[in-house]
């Protein structure tokens, strides 16, 4: 049996037939990462003597048959932007090379109540600003699934480790397509949800209007798992919503479903694989009785400009508290306070970093906040109004995750435009707030496709359990 | 378009020293990502009305009050300063 080849339902059976001890799985998992992440780079952080002894207590929980935690022995890895109590948490920075987490994020609290054992931080680009992950001030991560390309990005090391048998599952973090567009380049489940669904207390802020954390899986079911355990009202995140909201689908056909297929995903300039794919997934839907509309978002091929004003507007103003003074890197052989905030951001940033605090610092200075913030802002209003209009007429929408399979290394690291518009169809979803799932649909030349399947506000279980009819 | 003192002059407004060959370089990546963006221009933002915005969103606000944690994890905080004298964050003088 192979230790590291289980989904989240296997460890819990195995478990309860006693086929393995978490003590075994957890150091089959660490032995394999230590063999094989030299050439994949998926981690930046081991936690092995945490991982490890807590695997032994819950190993003890177990023999003194006391109750046995509902996530027992499964493993995670957590995207470094994600702070883990007395780990380091490097967001991918030099600027915060040694930053010690002095607290755990809420969703890493609600998973080690559970019996997750955190493995180790994964790799991201800087500040979850990228498509690659090769915006990491700590080396790229390469796809598994072919080594001389990309994961995809920014939870490129997240998805790697999953598709690479490294963890259980994996957090991540979504703003524009941080986890869809991974998971569909490594062959993995990756769920973006509604906006305010699972509390960002501990989550490094990029884009406050945007961010969400999510669970990157090998399958649909673990994915519910694992949302289900992090979604929830949190008094520390005062845009997290009441569980209320948060309610499960009862659907439990696909007969009768009404499908939107937007004209403006399926056009010229996507690769054919992909097309073949997502349309063969889409027949597979039409044949368990799904009804399939095609639709119109007519703003979407806007959707890439308004989100490359709105992101590094927020990033410019949350990246502003790394100042050489509270936290992180400090160059201080200067005279002047000025001299530290200059030399400490200057020498502490990267280039993609340095770009979007411009941008940003630009669009919303005296004179221009007209013409970019405010006009991005109301560009955005009627992108969202434009899914609105959509969800009159249907309850999904199905397009693929991203135009094209992983691309390779360095392909797109000469011009940075290219690289944003890697994120031209997971994008328009963060600007309205929905949830959308990524799911595997195939492969074309050995690479992974993901289909993305976009809901309404709030139905995340919904679009995660219409996801499980294409993986049965 | 933005030149290169615009970019110099922003890059100082975020508190960012940038060497000469990044000046070059951001003024020509910049360039481009601005004159993409342009295209948001065509669309019709006229009848939009931010107030009267498609999110619905509510203040959530609390209490302002001083809330007591415990000293390790104030020193934990403390700890991750570059420079601190007793138990303050030290700063170059501004005078």
């Amino acid at each position: 049996m192979d230790l590291t080849d289980l989904t989240i339902k296997q460890v819990g059976q195995g478990l309860f037939d006693k086929n393995f001890s978490v003590l075994e799985l957890t150091k089959a998992h660490l032995e394999k990462i230590k063999k094989e992440d030299k050439g994949i780079n998926a981690f930046l952080t081991l936690c092995e003597d945490k991982a490890l002894k807590k695997a032994k207590e819950i190993d003890k929980i177990i023999a003194l048959k006391k109750k046995i935690p509902l996530l027992a022995g499964v493993l995670a890895a957590v995207k470094d932007n994600i702070l883990v109590k007395g780990i380091r948490t490097t967001a991918g920075s030099k600027i915060l090379k040694n930053y010690i987490a002095p607290y755990n994020a809420t969703c890493i609290e609600k998973l080690e109540r559970q019996g997750v054992i955190i493995l180790g931080k994964t790799n991201l680009d800087e500040f979850a600003m990228g498509a690659s992950t090769e915006n990491s001030a700590f080396g790229p991560t390469k796809n598994p699934k072919d080594l001389t390309r990309v994961p995809g990005g920014s939870s490129g090391g997240s998805a790697a480790a999953v598709a690479n048998n490294f963890c259980h599952f994996a957090l991540g973090s979504d703003t524009g397509g941080s986890i869809r567009q991974p998971a569909s380049f490594c062959g993995t489940v990756g769920l973006s949800p509604t906006y305010g669904a699972v509390s960002r207390y501990g989550l490094i802020a990029l884009t406050s209007s945007l961010d969400q954390i999510g669970p990157i899986t090998k399958t649909v079911e673990d994915c519910k798992i694992i949302f289900d355990i992090i979604k929830g009202k949190d008094e520390m995140d005062s845009t997290s919503v009441n569980d209320k909201l948060l309610v499960d689908s009862d659907i439990k056909t696909i007969k009768g479903l009404v499908i939107g297929i937007p004209k403006e995903y399926f056009v010229e300039g996507i690769d054919k694989g992909v097309l073949e794919l997502v349309k063969r997934a889409i027949n597979k839907y039409e044949k368990l009785g799904a009804k399939i509309k095609e639709i119109h978002l007519p703003l979407t091929k806007y959707a890439v400009a308004c989100y490359y004003i709105i992101n590094p507007s927020e990033a410019s103003t949350n990246l502003a508290r790394y100042d050489g003074i509270k936290y992180g890197l400090s160059q201080s052989n200067n005279k002047e306070l000025l001299d530290v905030y200059l030399d400490s951001r200057g020498a502490g940033f990267g280039d993609e970093v340095k770009r979007r605090i411009i941008i940003g610092t630009f669009a919303l200075s005296s004179g221009y906040y007209e013409a970019y913030y405010l006009r991005a802002q109301k560009v955005r209003q009627l992108i969202k109004k434009d899914f609105e209009k959509a969800f009159n007429e249907v309850d999904v929408i199905f397009t693929p995750t991203a135009p094209t399979p992983a691309f390779k290394l360095k392909e797109k690291t000469e011009n940075p435009l290219e690289m944003y518009l890697a994120d031209i169809f997971t994008a328009p979803v963060k600007l309205a707030g929905l949830p959308a799932i990524s799911v595997p649909c195939g492969e074309t030349n050995n690479l992974p496709v993901g289909l993305q399947i976009i809901g309404k506000s709030f139905k995340d279980d919904k679009i995660i359990k219409i996801a499980r009819f294409l993986e049965k | 378009m933005i030149s290169k003192e615009e970019v110099k002059h922003i890059a100082k407004l975020a508190r960012i020293e940038l060497t000469e060959d990044e000046l070059v370089r951001f003024q020509k990546e910049l360039s481009l990502i601005l004159d993409y963006i342009e295209q948001l221009k065509e669309v019709d933002v006229s009848k939009v009305d931010l107030k009267k915005g498609l999110i619905k969103s509510n203040n959530v606000t609390r209490k302002d009050e001083q809330i007591k944690k415990p000293i390790e994890e104030i020193s934990l905080l403390m700890d991750l300063a570059p420079e601190k004298k007793d138990n303050y964050l030290k700063t170059k003088k501004i005078l």
